[in-house]
């Protein structure tokens, strides 16, 4: 029998569909390979025994003729979403055996579609971090390797551990999230598709929030098809999250026509940047060329406020999470570290619970938020982030999307980047801005660096036009032919 | 601006935690070397730019007052380091 850790989700529906396999043989298989790749550090929490009950479901199901959208396919859980009686942990220690009586609106979305839980995936804590260096539960490794080469890797972050777990054929999709690059990062660094929709396309409600106005739901899958196929279960209107919109869900698959004659592509000057690895920058040019040869139009564009887009993030992001994370007061959920009073307690339990980076940006938030200084800080950050929406929307009136690299470089080691956050943050310059701005990206592998790891390219989209991203992306898929994977050394 | 020790001292206390006096310093030159490149905003011209408040262009939303909701405070405190009759229990506040 063929590997069925190797099928595509749509492959997957149509063999079980003509019975050539079940869903408990498929999830079976998606199990083996996850424990075959703990070494990864993939998961936090492995749920097999929900995973088989599922697919027994499933396929009960399908035998009564009752088949859901996605019916029988096994998928890695970021332990960012809520998952009603199983353990959630956002990385943290603070959220210590943390049991939800809920389940978020996007995880039920893709049970009511059919959908099996293999597990929850690890993460930086509270989606802080682009490397998987900062989760309470370990480093996750990518399971690409460099040339020649056994250092681990990053898988970047901070789906780290569902970038990984597809990457490694453990899991078929994984749904992650994305702040500033958080799901389109670590596919570029794993060579895998991630998907971030428009601000509003996903319910954020039972996600544990990082950064409200920025965070955002997304699959991460092999294909294009598959994320197209996934977003169309995981979004849709929730009144539960005032920020949802109320708007259909398209046929995101059945935008996959394959045909960009005419489209329109910026490519943006500001994001040529000094210093950028020459592979990249080849890789980019390459993406320019296939895009032209499927008949798009080419049209330079510039975005002035790029270079601010970071620090601006790295004020709004902070100044949130200030404010998200005071829940975490050791009374109503996780741990708690006993003090002379109530206010010890707090500080005591928030000190030992946060890591070093949570606590950093809480500061870097709670000062940007203190009187004084929420003018000139939290205040002047927001009217920066209008100006750099504004040149979105001025690009968008002359193109259709926007091409880009996903990240400066492949992914790099452990510790690579130093003690200095600052090195760290630059991860997410070329996916920052369009977060800023709330507008749906997608991150496709599309080669490989001289030292065998794979690159992304980026293509981004006017607000709730993801049927036209798939399309190019689509399309820059099919150029790229991109079919590496990485050898399976973790099997052992 | 330039952030001193009392100062991350004093937004430590803000933000509830707590960190040690031997802390403080190596701290207050991170926070500096990230304020310092946050600095750079200021380059920009916002004068008469709203602040972004809303990422799509969308009113929020009005609903009915009414209870849709509740009900099982057993679920609501089940995850409580402190819990007692129903209710958080948290370490005396007034003497």
């Amino acid at each position: 029998m063929t590997d069925l850790t190797k099928l595509t989700i749509s492959a997957a529906l149509d063999g079980m569909a003509a019975g050539d396999f079940s869903a408990r043989e498929l999830t079976a298989a998606h199990i083996t390979a996850m424990e075959a790749a703990n070494v990864l550090n993939a998961f936090i929490t492995k749920t097999p025994e929900i995973a088989v009950e599922a697919a027994t479901a499933s396929d009960s199901r399908r035998a009564k003729g009752e088949t859901r959208k996605i019916d029988g396919i096994p998928l890695a859980i970021k332990d960012l979403f809520c998952t009603k009686d199983v353990l959630t942990t956002a990385a943290s220690h603070i959220l210590d055996g943390f049991v939800p009586k809920y389940e978020s609106t996007v995880s039920s979305n893709l049970w009511a579609s059919g959908a099996v839980m293999l597990g929850k995936t690890n993460l930086d804590e509270f989606a802080m971090g682009s490397s998987n260096e900062t989760s309470y539960y370990g480093e996750v490794i990518n399971p690409w390797r460099r040339e020649g080469s056994d250092s681990p890797l990053v898988p970047g972050g901070s789906s780290g551990g569902s970038a990984s777990a597809v990457a490694s054929f453990s899991a078929m999709a994984a749904i992650g999230t994305d702040t500033g690059g958080s799901i389109r990062q670590p596919a570029s660094f794993t060579g895998i598709v991630g998907m971030k929709p428009t601000y509003g396309r996903c319910s954020r409600w039972g996600v544990v929030a990082f950064a409200s106005s920025l965070d955002q739901a997304g699959p991460m899958t092999r294909t294009v098809r598959d994320a197209a196929i996934m977003l169309e279960a995981m979004a849709g209107f929730d009144p539960k999250d005032s920020t949802s919109v109320d708007m259909p869900v398209p046929d995101f698959e059945a935008a996959l026509s394959g045909d960009i004659r005419g489209l329109k592509v910026g490519i943006p000057a500001e994001y040529r940047l000094d210093g950028m690895s020459p592979e990249v920058q080849a890789l980019w040019d390459q993406g320019i060329d296939w895009m032209k040869a499927a008949g798009a139009e080419i049209i330079d564009i510039s975005l002035p406020h790029t270079k601010y887009a970071l620090p601006a993030y790295y004020i709004i992001a902070p100044a949130e999470a200030s404010s998200n994370l005071a829940r975490y007061d050791g009374v109503r959920f996780g741990l708690r570290v006993e003090g002379d009073d109530l206010d010890d307690m707090y500080a005591r339990t928030r000190a030992e619970g946060f890591g070093a980076e949570v606590q950093r940006r809480l500061l870097i938030g709670t000062y940007a938020l203190s009187a004084g200084y929420y003018d000139a800080y939290y205040l002047k950050a927001q009217k920066v982030r209008s100006r750099i929406a504004d040149d979105f929307k001025q690009a968008y009136q002359k193109v259709d999307v926007i091409l880009t690299p996903t990240a400066p470089s492949p992914a790099f080691g452990f510790g690579e980047k130093g003690d200095d956050p600052l090195a760290m943050y630059l991860n997410d310059v070329f996916t920052g801005p369009a977060s800023l701005a709330g507008l749906p990206g997608i991150s496709v592998p599309a080669g490989l660096s001289s030292d065998g790891l794979p690159l992304g390219l980026q293509l981004l989209g006017k607000p709730f036009d993801e049927e036209t991203v798939f399309r190019a992306a689509g399309v820059l898929e099919n150029a790229a032919a991109f079919t590496a994977t990485p050898n399976d050394w973790w099997r052992g | 601006m330039s952030l001193d020790k009392a100062t991350v001292a004093k937004v430590a206390n803000l933000a509830r935690i707590k960190v040690e006096e031997k802390d403080l310093d190596h701290l207050a030159a991170e926070l500096n070397n990230i304020l310092g490149w946050v600095e750079q905003l200021g380059e920009v011209d916002t004068d008469n730019v709203e602040p972004m408040t809303s990422v799509a262009d969308m009113q929020l939303r009005w609903r009915k007052d009414e209870i849709t909701d509740g009900g099982y405070a057993d679920d609501v405190i089940a995850n409580a380091p402190g819990r007692e009759d129903g209710f958080f229990a948290v370490p005396k506040v007034i003497e």
